[in-house]
């Protein structure tokens, strides 16, 4: 039985000068290259693909298959690509890893890349987080000083170039096609698929793409075996992740845990609801993933149950909302970001949130009829399975599981002629204006049930 | 004939060497663009044309890009870019009553500019600081944990002409400077500001509490 | 004389049964060849996917998902679990699809799409050109529910500022739009001009161009065409007529030498628009802007609509009745000593025919020429040998070569058709290589990554035997029309086609030019590849006439036959279709037409031509006859007339008046009867002409070169002054910027900031704005008909040089 927390990849977030090189190697860093780079590729390859890490952007892909479709008799120059487009609203675990130790993720580059035979590398991290960006960018200029990159990396004969590119404000760029094409310079748009990256990616060469925390996993893999990884975890689902919680818990913030803690344990460990409220609903992986209630408090967050429960494991990204929050207003809000977010290039999503964003309005308004709560429900089913790309779906989901579970609370905005909630109530300084918040205290406010 | 834009030779040769970064030039459009906007204030026809000029595509294809991405400015902006998450969570924990206070405390409306120059305000989208809402990004750094009263503070010391250091970073600089962070050329505050902030660590202070740690080999 | 080509290796290819592909759609088995995408598979058991996004000759992008489709078997026996875009899903053996028709799932998918395609659609039919033929509004229709909830609900729709310029010629009403991004695909894709392009995001995304670039592409108007809704319009044509209002008629494009499939709309005797046709091919779908837009020169106030004598006694040109006017024609020109006959490029085939006979049998004269351009003994041999009666390679030649060389010609602005299938060619996975033996990397060769061998006007002949290019039988070299200014460059091509196997092809520039070839429209030529200086050919023609001999006296060439006139040798003219600016000495052939003694001028529009004749008879524009042109490949294109208009004859009728007059019957008056008996004549099928050893080059008079070092190299824009362009000024808005193209170096030499130069030669001086171009330094880039009256007119005389000086600021 492993322990309840599992700090490997935010283990050194609180290390002095942790983003630098001198910092990141006093801690062991970098071994995992060497190691590494002394394997032979494909026992790289075997190594990612026995620890059954999976992908950690949402989607759940295992890893080292990924890098095995990589054709390597393509002669083409093959690429990895970092998507660090992290955007995913509740989502906030690669940006604090890149921030306190680039180094992590710089070293998860070079061996992947080392495995699939790639000698140029980018990170692709959303533009608007410009420290991380700094950081990011410090961090590969010390890795080429000290010869982490570069030609004939520690005398392996193996080069490596790595390119951090700042992306410049797309949501969807986060899907992965989309992050080609906008690293192309072009529009960020998803582009058809098959050919798969795989085999047709950035330059049309073969091309592997991972999140960050799928990456930076990898030295940890090397270092500790595949074993290791895999003796934490359940069944399908190995290792360990970083847990975000946010919203109206005492103390929200990163738990590093193995996979299939569960929401209760989280909230526990974050001290709790605020004082005198209680779960009302979450996410369980990001805004497009279907919200789950205090019922699912103790299902394993793990990609099996969190589907079994009707939702999505996604980014572990963990919003949670107590019961002064509406939840008209809060799917309302998601959705104007999709349709803010849609690309335009195929026609459910694009006109498809266009419609559902005036129609939940009006129902937040207290306007239009129950009706409504069908039609939302069919236009969600014209766009689910119908668009392009999955953001589309995404877009559905909030809707789609709210109106399951919380279908009076639609019909009470008609019945009262509008919003029946108090923004305020919900606030985190709500009844405490002037006071001086701050996370990582317990000073949880209290609010007023609505 | 010759390169005739209102982008100087240093800028244009800078964003050649964008472009040279790249195994292929056109990857280099965006931070191109972003240099664009460090040198002009917003993305203007002739960084367009520059850029499509030194890529070899058409200005409409930079522009068909440079419209697509919100970091994208049309008009100037100010030497503070405040952005207010009003994503669902920030919203939620506060971030509709911050943006709302702060248009009213401006005088300006979402993606205006304040009449001194100094303050672009917008609405922005999740910026991925979810555990420390409700957040505001001043030229994309972060300034955590904010409330009305905070948020009005910050504007109020940056159009003064105070200093302010992100809650999370560096001591904040222009919304150009940091755009020509994001074209890739360091300003040398990378070691400025903590690792993480304080919701990042609370579960390897609770870890560490604990003794939980992962498994030995 | 022609014959159709064989068809194409592609289009006889049987497809071999293991290619073939057996699925199920809609319970009906069919098999296909394999990598048939869904929607077309269902085209053939009948089943009409609607669809907007879908285009067979743009890249699969499955951007609207009109076409959802359920797939229960992916032919793996699984079935897929969404619907799918069956315009980017290949067919697979055993797969079972089913489309709106079977599915309730496919149907409700498909319904949906169109239901959120309709919310932001201002569903503004009554006043949208698009009504009536459009597949927004049809589909809709078909595939779509009859009443709108997003209406019911109270929804708002996104609007936008009515419609907006791309360019002077193409509107868009972002309105209508529904993003299926056919004509940026189009832009990129086709014509490799992507001066529209998507922009905005979501919802607001729109088609746009660059707010200082117009969309001023030579093919813009193929966007309009496979716009799916009323989106994309042009100036010409909207709000000009409805489309169940139009009568459709098949055609043949007469502005270039490519043949082109187009669509003729008219309305009460009016052509209101003309399209693309669809011919694989040829043309595919695809046409230029000049092929679209300009056929407004058959309207012009100037056209002629009845015979003009000259009075004798007033000296003065007035209407005359037709048999008046063959008689006094007839009269004049049996009076005028010997006559001489020179055509131009706007022959059909049937009327050059009829030019050819009437030179021969009733002038008995071989002073003929359909070459209204600078041109040389050298080329005349080359058409006998080399051009005449051959078919030595088609469009799809151009598709499957390793290799197409371009000598002399710049394919986008003198056959925009051609260019189009070699950048389809260059584009392909086995990419064909153009090389271009040219003065500069124009745009179009860059958009077909074509690779410049750089040589000055006059220089391809030494470029041509010095050639570093891998050619071989696969190899295709394309000679242009201007090579006729390039001593040894015809001569030169047909040696290295002769010692590498290459096909060669010449591209004229006009679409009569060809059949003017077939039919002997030159001093060395009868019809049917029949070499004036054999007997037996002789003899074999006359016998065909019912003529007892024909002249054997080799004839002159356009530029002697217009000397001869000038000095009296030459009494009397018979011309047709000929732009004096074209010439090599516009202003000397106008001298010379002053003083024949008698000119006999057919023609659709006053020009200076008529105006100088003794007789104008007016003649009917294509749209009014039938007729044929011979495409570049030896294609024959026939067509209809469009339009029935009694009063207006083609040029053999007329000419079968004046030779009845003389005496000489055709023996034709009807376009039907002419062909009948170009094809009783047939091809010849004895020795073919070779051009005789050490045949010298007979330079066009070269210009001294007092005024000046630069060679100037000039050919004609797509869009320009020409004469048929007449009539259109939103088409004539879209030309290319007028400029002189000079390298580098000589840009530097002019002094710094240099906007225009000022260039002289022999025949004037003229300021234009400068660009620079990877030229030579000693060569200078003009167009040779977009100012004044033309570079022959107003600076120099053809392979002349000028000098260059800053221009005045």
């Amino acid at each position: 039985m492993t322990d309840t927390l599992t700090p490997v990849l935010t283990k050194n977030w609180d290390a002095d000068r942790a983003w630098t090189l001198a910092s990141y190697e006093q801690g062991g860093g970098y071994g995992a290259l060497k190691k590494a780079l002394k394997m032979a590729q494909d026992d790289v390859v075997t190594a990612v693909k026995d620890s059954g890490l999976r992908g950690r952007g949402g989607a759940g892909f295992p890893t080292g298959m990924k890098w095995g479709f990589i054709p390597q008799d393509n002669p083409n120059p093959k690429y990895l690509v970092v998507n660090a487009d992290e955007s995913e609203p509740g989502t906030c675990k690669d940006i604090p890893l890149m921030m306190a130790s680039p180094h992590t993720l710089v070293e998860g580059v070079i061996i992947s890349s080392y495995a699939i035979r790639a000698n140029t590398a980018f990170i692709y991290v959303r533009g608007e987080v410009l420290h991380v960006i700094r950081r990011l960018q410090a961090a590969v200029e010390e890795a080429y000083k000290a010869g982490h990159l570069g030609k004939n990396i520690h005398g392996s004969g193996y080069d490596l170039d790595l390119i951090v590119h700042a992306g410049a404000g797309a949501y969807i760029c986060g899907e992965e096609t989309a992050l080609l094409d906008s690293l192309e310079g072009r529009r960020g748009q998803p582009r058809l698929r098959p050919p798969f990256p795989a085999v047709a990616g950035l330059y049309a060469s073969p091309t592997v793409i991972n999140n960050v925390e799928s990456i930076a996993s990898v030295p940890s893999i090397i270092e500790h075996g595949a074993d290791w990884f895999a003796s934490m975890g359940t069944e399908k689902s190995k290792g360990y992740v970083i847990y975000s919680l946010s919203g109206h818990v005492k103390t929200p913030g990163q738990f590093e845990a193995p996979l299939g803690i569960t929401l209760r344990e989280l909230i526990d460990l974050g001290g709790g609801m605020r004082e005198g409220h209680e779960l009302k609903f979450w996410t369980p992986g990001g805004s497009s993933t279907p919200i789950l209630t205090a019922e699912h408090l103790d299902i394993p967050l793990d990609y099996e149950a969190v589907g079994a429960a009707g939702s999505m494991l996604g980014t572990r990204a963990l919003q949670i909302f107590d019961e002064t929050t509406c939840v008209v207003r809060a799917v309302l809000r998601w959705t104007e970001f999709y349709k803010h977010e849609s690309c335009g290039k195929c026609t459910p999503c694009r006109e498809g949130t266009w419609w559902l964003v005036q129609t939940l309005n009006a129902l937040e308004h207290g306007q239009g009829q129950e009706s409504d709560l069908d039609l939302l429900l069919d236009q969600c089913e014209n766009i689910l399975g119908r668009s392009f790309c999955a953001l589309g779906d995404g877009a559905t989901s909030p809707i789609t599981s709210s109106i399951e579970y919380f279908r009076d609370e639609y019909v009470a905005h008609l019945t009262h002629g509008g919003c029946p909630f108090d923004p305020a109530a919900s606030t985190l300084f709500a009844r405490t204006l002037g006071s001086t918040p701050g996370a990582g205290t317990d000073k949880g406010q209290v609010g007023v049930t609505a | 004939m010759s390169e005739n834009t209102g982008i100087d030779e240093k800028t244009y040769g800078e964003l050649r060497e964008i472009a040279d970064r790249y195994p292929h030039a056109r990857s280099g459009l965006l931070p191109m663009l972003h240099l664009v906007q460090s040198a002009e204030g917003s993305v203007t026809p002739e960084g367009i044309e520059a850029c499509a000029e030194i890529l070899g595509i058409s200005a409409a294809e930079v522009s068909g890009v440079a419209t697509f991405y919100t970091m994208y400015k049309r008009r100037t902006v100010g030497d503070y870019h405040v952005g207010v998450c009003t994503n669902t969570l920030c919203a939620v924990m506060g971030g509709d009553q911050i943006f709302a206070e702060l248009k009213d405390h401006l005088g300006v409306g979402n993606d205006e500019t304040t009449e001194d120059g100094k303050i672009t305000l917008e609405h922005v989208e999740c910026n991925a600081a979810c555990d420390f809402a409700p957040v505001v990004m001043v030229n994309w750094e972060f300034m955590d944990n904010q409330t009305p009263e905070s948020a009005k503070q910050l504007v109020d010391d940056l159009r003064s002409g105070t200093e302010v250091s992100s809650t999370r970073g560096a001591r904040l600089c222009t919304w150009r400077e940091a755009e020509r962070v994001l074209a890739g050329f360091p300003d040398g505050r990378a070691d400025e500001g903590p690792a993480a902030g304080p919701a990042s660590l609370v579960g390897l202070e609770l870890a560490r509490e604990n003794g939980w740690k992962a498994p030995e080999k | 004389m022609t014959t159709a080509p064989e068809k194409t290796a592609s289009a006889e290819k049987a497809v071999e049964k293991s290619d073939l592909v057996t699925l199920t759609i809609d319970g009906v088995s069919v098999s296909v060849p394999k990598d048939t995408l869904v929607i077309r598979a269902a085209e053939q058991v009948g089943v009409q996917i609607p669809r907007f996004c879908d285009h067979p000759l743009l890249a699969p992008v499955g951007a609207c998902r009109q076409c959802l489709v359920d797939v229960p078997d992916a032919g793996n026996g699984r079935p897929m679990p969404k619907p799918q875009a069956s315009c980017t899903m290949p067919v697979a053996e055993g797969m079972v699809v089913n489309t709106q028709v079977t599915s309730p799932v496919a149907d409700k998918a498909q319904q949906g799409v169109m239901e959120f395609l309709l919310i932001n659609h201002p569903l503004d039919c009554p006043v949208c050109d698009k009504g009536g033929e459009c597949p927004l509004q049809n589909q809709a229709m078909s595939n779509g529910r009859g009443d709108s909830r997003f209406a019911a609900s109270g929804g708002v729709k996104r609007t936008f500022p009515k419609p907006i310029h791309l360019s002077a010629q193409v509107l868009l009403d972002r309105e209508r739009c529904v993003l299926c991004a056919r004509c940026t695909r189009f832009s990129e894709q086709i014509a490799g001009d992507p001066f529209i392009a998507l922009a905005d995001r979501g919802a607001l995304q729109q088609v746009a161009i660059y707010e200082k670039e117009a969309f001023e592409s030579y093919f813009s108007g193929n966007t309009i065409q496979i716009c799916p809704v009323g989106a994309l319009t042009s100036a010409e044509y909207r709000f000009r007529s409805r489309p169940f209002d139009l009568v459709s008629s098949p055609a043949i494009a007469e502005h270039d030498a490519c043949g082109a499939a187009i669509r003729v709309d008219h309305r009460r005797g009016k052509v209101m628009r003309r399209l693309a046709g669809n011919d694989p091919e040829v043309n595919e779908e695809w046409i230029t802007d000049k092929d679209r837009f300009a056929f407004q020169y058959a309207k012009q106030a100037d056209r002629l609509t009845y015979p003009l004598v000259r009075d004798e006694e007033t000296g003065e040109q007035r209407p005359a009745s037709w048999p008046e006017a063959f008689a006094v024609a007839a009269r004049g020109l049996r009076f005028a000593g010997s006559s001489a006959v020179l055509t131009g490029g706007r022959l059909t085939a049937e009327d050059a025919y009829a030019y050819s006979k009437f030179a021969r049998v009733a002038l008995e004269t071989n002073d003929i020429d359909f070459r209204a351009r600078p041109h040389s003994a050298e080329e005349a041999g080359f058409l006998a040998s080399e051009v005449v009666l051959k078919q030595p390679a088609t469009y799809a030649d151009l598709e499957a070569a390793s290799t197409v060389l371009l000598v002399g010609l710049e394919p986008e602005d003198e056959a925009g058709t051609i260019f189009l299938r070699l950048r389809k060619a260059s584009r392909q996975k086995s990419a064909t290589q153009v090389v271009s033996l040219a003065p500069y990397t124009s745009w179009g060769l860059a958009k077909m990554n074509g690779r410049l061998i750089q040589t000055a006007p006059g220089d391809e002949a030494a470029a041509l035997r010095k050639l570093d290019v891998a050619l071989d039988s696969n190899s295709v070299i394309l000679v242009g029309e201007r090579l006729a200014t390039s001593p040894g460059a015809f001569a030169a091509a047909t040696e290295v086609a002769k010692a590498t196997g290459a096909k060669l092809a010449w591209v004229p520039r006009r679409a009569g030019d060809r059949g003017a070839v077939e039919t002997g429209c030159l001093p060395n030529l009868l019809p049917g590849g029949r070499p004036v200086d054999d007997a037996a050919a002789r003899v074999d023609a006359a016998t065909a006439w019912g003529v007892s001999h024909l002249p054997s006296r080799p004839g002159r060439d356009g530029d002697a036959i217009i000397a001869a006139l000038a000095s009296g040798e030459v009494g009397g003219l018979v011309v047709a279709g000929i732009d004096l600016r074209d010439l090599s000495d516009p202003h000397g052939a106008l001298e010379a037409l002053q003083a024949a003694d008698f000119v006999v001028a057919l023609e659709q529009r006053e020009t200076d031509v008529t105006r100088a004749a003794n007789v104008v008879f007016p003649v009917a524009p294509v749209t009014d006859k039938a007729g044929m042109f011979v495409n570049w490949e030896g294609r024959p294109r026939t067509f209809d007339a469009v339009l029935a208009n009694p009063a207006s004859l083609p040029d053999l009728r007329i000419l079968s008046g004046i030779a009845e007059e003389l005496g000489h019957p055709l023996g034709f008056r009807t376009v039907a009867e002419a062909r009948a008996q170009m094809e009783e004549i047939g091809p010849w099928d004895g020795d073919r002409s070779t051009p005789a050893e050490g045949l010298g080059f007979e330079t066009v008079a070269s210009a001294t070169s007092s005024t000046g070092g630069f060679k100037l190299a000039t050919w004609k824009q797509l869009l320009d002054n020409g004469r048929m362009q007449e009539g259109d000024d939103n088409l004539r808005a879209t030309a290319r910027r007028t400029v002189a193209r000079v390298s580098a170096a000589t840009y530097d030499g002019l002094g710094a900031g240099a906007h225009e130069v000022t260039l002289t030669g022999d025949r004037g001086s003229v300021t234009l704005p400068v660009e620079v171009a990877d030229l030579p330094d000693d060569v200078v880039w003009v167009p040779q008909n977009s100012f004044g009256h033309g570079v022959h007119a107003d600076l120099s005389s053809p392979g002349g040089t000028v000098s260059v000086a800053k221009g005045a600021e």
